[in-house]
């Protein structure tokens, strides 16, 4: 008996698989989750993208804040998503359960990062259908495959920093601590408005911020020549191995008490 | 035993900062049988659980599981495990949390027959969120048991179940074991040991202090059980021959002690309007009480 359960092993892709679908549809199903991250960037976006068309410089406003609301939108899922459930996941003792259940570990990691991709994955098919249609954005097809490739993969990194979060808060405080670091990170980075339309000191402080070099990524996709997407691209790189190091000694530290 | 060792705690020690929550522990469990682990609150129950599911590394000595490192995934796959916490998300359903262990598996269950062992085939399309505390129990439950472990490990399974709800759960449990799978439970409820375990291993202060059957632990301690309501003192009732122990019980009197049949007479001459006796074999409740009394 205990030689067959060495000698069939149950299929690793279909675990992940499964994993990530999961992990997409618990919190799809939480409508606590899932409305504020499917609908505020949606609201926004239409709120000072479509609604309130203020020019930005000789920037139309509808196509800037798509790139930048876009971004906005696919951090919210690895914050809240990733970072929170991993906090309320680990408080509840259902990590526990899994880490001595034969999953692979790392099927957990990586379902939450699916998870979080989905999502900006939504939030971007939402705001592009709005741009299209209310906003009258017009790009190359090559150009939104390349800002949804930029906006899809740029949760990566705040997957990281959701990691980092959820492996040192307890639940109700990871809550607290991402609420602080989304919106203003957010805002500081240039997401809501132009960085142009800050102060010379704030304009400074935005490069220290991943949120910046994801606006400046996801603009250069979007057909705007602004920042370096070359430097972008290696502090995010940059930002999400720092993350997933810190997150990781976290881990460790918390598991081999 | 000649059962074969399926997982072994060898001189297996933890520490926690200052705290020695498991000192020295050995024990090796065989297939197909059902260990109790009992023991006060804070004695090293889930410390010797957590060194088996691989959640805690021991401080020194080693742990087995099928002959390998608990922490290993080929390890994990022959055990299924219930812990005192460990609450599955409240959106996704009884059958998708089911289906999601099961894959886990070599070779799960059938997902209709782990629910219906579990008994919760009607609650398929429930959410997690939306069950009662037994009916989230037996979820958990079944995600122990969705992969056919070889060994089954449940952290005081029952702890907040009605007594129907107990028994049914002790049947099915039996029922697993009839195929052949071993269990290791730690429980609260000493009758429930005494009804299932094949062993019974007491854990006081990290160390185990008793290994035995749950009939040869309770013969250990020995004689039987007398309740009753008098009007006598306990001094005088401890004076009485075979007397091992007298303990007030609000209104009544427990008694325990050896040759009955000649204490009855003077105990009734002792007191002629004592009332509602009964007398009882020697409960495990108590020959545990008095293990732990001793081992202190």
């Amino acid at each position: 008996m205990s030689t067959n359960t060495v000698a069939i092993r149950p299929s690793m892709a279909r675990i992940y698989a499964l994993e990530s679908w999961l992990a997409f549809v618990q919190v799809l199903r939480a409508p606590a989750f899932a409305l504020p991250t499917l609908l505020f960037p949606l609201a926004f976006y239409a709120l000072f993208g479509l609604v309130l068309p203020t020019r930005i410089g000789s920037m139309a406003p509808a196509h800037y804040l798509l790139a930048t609301y876009g971004a906005f939108a696919a951090m919210g899922p690895a914050l809240f998503g990733f970072g929170v459930g991993l906090a309320m996941e680990q408080q509840m003792g259902w990590l526990a359960l899994k880490r001595a259940s034969p999953m692979p570990i790392g099927a957990y990691f990586a379902s939450k990062v699916a998870m979080a991709m989905l999502f900006a994955l939504c939030t971007t098919l939402l705001l592009g259908s709005a741009a299209v249609v209310f906003g009258k954005v017009h790009m190359e097809v090559s150009q939104w495959l390349l800002l949804t490739a930029v906006l899809v993969l740029g949760a990566i990194p705040f997957c990281a920093l959701g990691l980092l979060i959820g492996s040192l808060a307890k639940a109700q405080a990871a809550v607290a601590v991402v609420n602080l670091i989304y919106l203003p990170m957010s805002v500081l980075s240039g997401l809501w408005m132009p960085v142009k339309m800050f102060p010379p000191f704030m304009q400074d402080l935005a490069p220290m911020l991943p949120a910046y070099h994801f606006g400046v990524l996801a603009l250069n996709a979007a057909g705007f020549k602004l920042g370096n997407p070359g430097s972008a691209l290696l502090a995010l790189i940059g930002f999400t191995l720092g993350f997933t190091a810190l997150a990781l000694y976290a881990q460790r530290r918390r598991w081999s008490p | 035993m000649s059962r074969p060792v399926i997982a072994r705690w060898q001189a297996a020690s933890k520490r926690f900062g200052a705290v020695l929550a498991l000192d020295r522990f050995s024990l090796d469990i065989h297939a197909g049988e059902v260990l109790a682990v009992l023991g006060p609150n804070g004695a090293g129950k889930t410390t010797a659980l957590g060194l088996l599911t691989g959640l805690i590394r021991a401080s020194s000595g080693h742990t087995e599981l099928f002959g390998k490192d608990p922490a290993s995934i080929e390890a994990r796959r022959g055990m299924g495990v219930m812990l005192q916490t460990g609450d599955p998300p409240d959106t996704l359903t009884v059958a998708e949390h089911v289906r999601l262990f099961s894959g886990y598996y070599p070779q799960p269950r059938p997902l209709a027959e782990t629910l219906a062992m579990a008994q919760l085939s009607e609650l398929a399309q429930r959410r997690y969120g939306a069950l009662s505390g037994g009916q989230q129990r037996r979820l958990q439950f079944a995600l122990a048991i969705c992969g056919r472990p070889q060994l089954l490990l449940v952290d005081e399974p029952t702890t907040g179940l009605d007594v129907e709800a107990r028994r049914s759960f002790w049947q099915v449990l039996r029922g697993l074991v009839a195929q052949g799978t071993a269990v290791v439970l730690t429980t609260h409820y000493l009758e429930e040991a005494d009804a299932l375990a094949d062993r019974v291993a007491l854990i006081q202060q990290g160390r185990l202090v008793a290994l035995d059957t749950p009939l040869a632990i309770k013969s250990r301690v020995g004689g039987q059980c007398l309740r009753f309501r008098s009007t006598l003192s306990d001094p005088s009732l401890a004076q009485l021959p075979g007397v091992l122990s007298v303990r007030r019980d609000g209104s009544h009197f427990e008694l325990r002690a050896t040759e009955v049949e000649r204490l009855l007479p003077l105990l009734l001459a002792a007191d002629p309007g004592l009332r509602d006796l009964t007398i009882s074999a020697q409960s495990l409740e108590n020959a545990v009480v008095d293990l732990i009394k001793e081992a202190a």
